[in-house]
């Protein structure tokens, strides 16, 4: 996985909560065996609105996505943030993200930056105000910087460790194999066997 | 202080736990299926590591599959791949694979409780949110993305930061023809679909204990849908007597130790959870969705909501949306809402007991003009139960279809979806734009309420029936 340090792009505001898995990246997509390639399954319904804000010049080429609260809601697909890494997000803002989305994004290197609401907001209306202005994710010092707006984010401390050194959580699992072998050694005797 | 449920099972499975990083949890059960599994085994390959566990993983075909015509090639050419290579996976790396036409296939959810595989105090994972339904047994089972199922198939742990503990208590008694969907589509209205992150839910009470395992299943399985990747329920005799001769279940001696060990993994009465919610069952009707998420419902009884109605503007946008989606009106009665289908299936609502209840409401009727009915039982063994009962011929003689297991129409990956415009009640689980195929339109019910709509054409339960004609 890459290190993520710091990164400035593009951010694209998305004015809607519970952007779900299948809004992200619909059923249809994953009879696929590859784990790239998702880029044109990504928002694939949306996307044909005209309206809709990746369709607009400004943020065509944005990296850097700033959404309402409950963002990744619904499947366990890491298809949805396999296709938003394939579009080019580096970074997903929104003040709740869905447990097994964000657990999935920590994995592929893709930050899921929790702000306050009122912090959305703020970007949100700055982001209108200039349209294709570019957002500063800053994963070292946990900030957000979206021109005067600067504000800390959240972040679990071990998935920004992971993210910052860019390592293979298998990897780290494996230096510890000896303590799972005791565990296994222990386990009742009435576990069941497939 | 005490320990909750979630916490005891938690304890169990701690291989490792040190300051500033998660805990390392051991998996008793890998469940797999066909569409989050190839990139994890093409992991293994590359890094030229070993599944750990194969007799701790067991592997069946259902989100793909077609439901009829099983005993032909899949049609489609990028879902045949995919089977195929699941098929290829299992055998290089040694999983026991379910396979389309075998009478274990079926719905990986629904098949592992009936095997007797889902066990009380163990650790269920599968690349799937709705491994949640497992947790009905008191076991905490919970959805994985694939590169955690990758890390699961290599090192049989998983990373986990431990979750805060939310009770569910349910008091009284649900009212005769008030379902188990029903309650679990009122808690996630009540505490949204964002109410459960972060937390394992417990459902207690009343009303809970006095649920058979398969309406456990059925509420277990929707506690991703509030949020909550987790949702439990203490084992106990009801449980027991449904695991008791199952095949993978204890035998002997190790069944009397089983028992002994799981009669403690209740709450300890002086344990504290970090949140409860209170529920009084005698209050619930019939519960059916009307938007776009399944936070969005209400009782068959009411009307459609207004925008209006909401106070907080992101909400108040929300409900906008979603109405304009659902094509829907404020105010509109629930039961004026006209459907064109009817999916009775899916790891919510596709056991034995659902097709036995919608069954009941649909002897001696028929299915409106102006609707298709889906059956689709949720394994190979339920639609096998449901021909010794007959339930095939009931459904058939009503004009429904009756298929093959999978998960079919609960999203759409098969040939069986909607078309743009259509208008489902599903007795599935999401309601998401598109979810049922690009442009439908879902309403989530319960199977008694799908087969009552299935008779009428609109929304309705099966008091709305009465009066009408049976024919003997």
């Amino acid at each position: 996985m890459e290190k993520f340090t710091t990164h400035s792009g593009v951010a694209a505001p998305l004015r809607r909560s519970n952007v779900d898995t299948d809004q992200i990246i619909p059923a249809s997509y994953l009879k696929r065996v590859t784990r790239h390639g998702y880029e044109d399954a990504l928002f694939s319904a949306w996307r044909k609105e005209d309206d809709f804000v990746l369709n607009q010049e400004p943020y065509k080429n944005a990296t850097v996505l700033v959404a309402g609260p409950e963002f990744g809601t619904g499947s366990s697909r890491e298809h949805a943030v396999w296709a938003l890494s394939d579009y080019g997000f580096r970074a997903v803002i929104s003040s709740s993200f869905a447990d097994i989305f964000r657990g999935n994004s920590a994995k592929d290197g893709l930050v899921a930056a929790v702000v306050d609401q009122q912090v959305i907001e703020s970007i949100w209306d700055y982001l209108d105000a200039n349209p294709g202005a570019e957002v500063e994710v800053d994963l070292e010092n946990q900030k957000i910087t979206a021109g005067a707006i600067v504000e800390p984010f959240e972040i679990d401390p071990y998935v920004r460790w992971r993210l910052l050194e860019g390592l293979d959580e298998i990897g780290i699992t494996e230096r510890v194999q000896d303590e799972i072998d005791t565990y296994e050694r222990a386990r009742p005797a009435f576990k069941p066997v497939v | 202080m005490g320990k909750t449920l979630a916490e005891k099972v938690w304890e169990q499975h701690v291989v490792r736990s040190a300051d500033d990083e998660p805990d390392l949890l051991y998996i008793d059960l890998h469940l797999v299926h066909e569409v989050t599994s190839p990139q994890a085994f093409d992991g293994l390959r590359t890094s030229g590591r070993k599944l750990r566990r194969p007799d701790l993983t067991m592997a069946t075909e259902d989100h793909n599959v077609p439901t009829i015509d099983i005993d032909k090639p899949i049609a489609d050419p990028v879902s045949a791949k995919q089977v195929e290579t699941m098929r290829k996976n299992c055998e290089e790396f040694g999983v026991t694979l379910y396979s389309l036409g075998n009478t274990e296939q079926g719905i990986v959810h629904v098949v592992g409780p009936q095997m007797g595989l889902t066990q009380p105090g163990m650790t269920v994972v599968c690349g799937d949110s709705h491994t949640s339904t497992h947790g009905a047994f008191g076991a905490l089972a919970f959805g994985i993305g694939t590169s955690e199922v990758e890390h699961v198939m290599a090192t049989q742990t998983l990373w986990l930061k431990r979750p805060k503990t939310m009770a569910i208590t349910v008091n009284g008694t649900l009212p005769e023809g008030v379902t188990s969907k029903d309650l679990i589509l009122a808690v996630i209205a009540k505490i949204g679909t964002g109410g459960g992150q972060g937390y394992v839910l417990e459902y207690r009470g009343e009303a809970i204990e006095q649920l058979s395992m398969e309406a456990r299943m059925t509420i277990c399985n929707m506690s991703i849908e509030a949020g909550a990747r987790a949702g439990m329920i203490a084992p106990d005799e009801t449980t027991f007597e449904y695991l008791k001769d199952r095949p993978k279940a204890p035998q002997g001696a190790e069944w009397d130790e089983a028992v002994e060990a799981w009669r403690a993994l209740v709450t300890d009465e002086d344990a504290v959870f970090d949140k409860e919610v209170i529920i009084n069952a005698d209050e619930l009707t019939p519960f059916v969705t009307w938007g776009t998420n399944p936070g969005q419902g209400l009782p068959l009884g009411a009307n459609v909501p207004s925008p209006e109605d909401f106070v907080d503007p992101s909400e108040r946008l929300d409900v906008e949306r979603s109405l304009e989606y659902m094509d829907l009106k404020p105010g509109m009665p629930l039961r004026d809402i006209t459907v064109d289908t009817v999916f009775l299936g899916s790891c919510t609502n596709g056991r034995i007991e659902d097709l036995r209840s919608a069954a009941d409401v649909l002897r001696g009727r028929t299915v409106a003009d102006s609707v298709r009915m889906l059956v689709v039982p949720g394994s190979a063994r339920v639609r096998l139960q449901a021909h010794e009962e007959g339930l095939d011929k009931v459904f058939e003689e009503a004009g429904a279809e009756w298929r093959h297991a999978g998960c079919s129409m609960c999203l759409a990956m098969n040939p069986d979806k909607l078309t743009p415009g259509e208008r489902a009640a599903s007795t599935s689980n999401r309601n998401f734009e598109g979810r049922q195929g690009p442009g439908g339109r879902t309403h989530l019910v319960s199977p008694q309420v799908a087969a009552a709509t299935a008779v009428l054409g609109h929304l309705a339960a099966p008091a709305d029936l009465e009066g009408e004609l049976v024919s003997a």
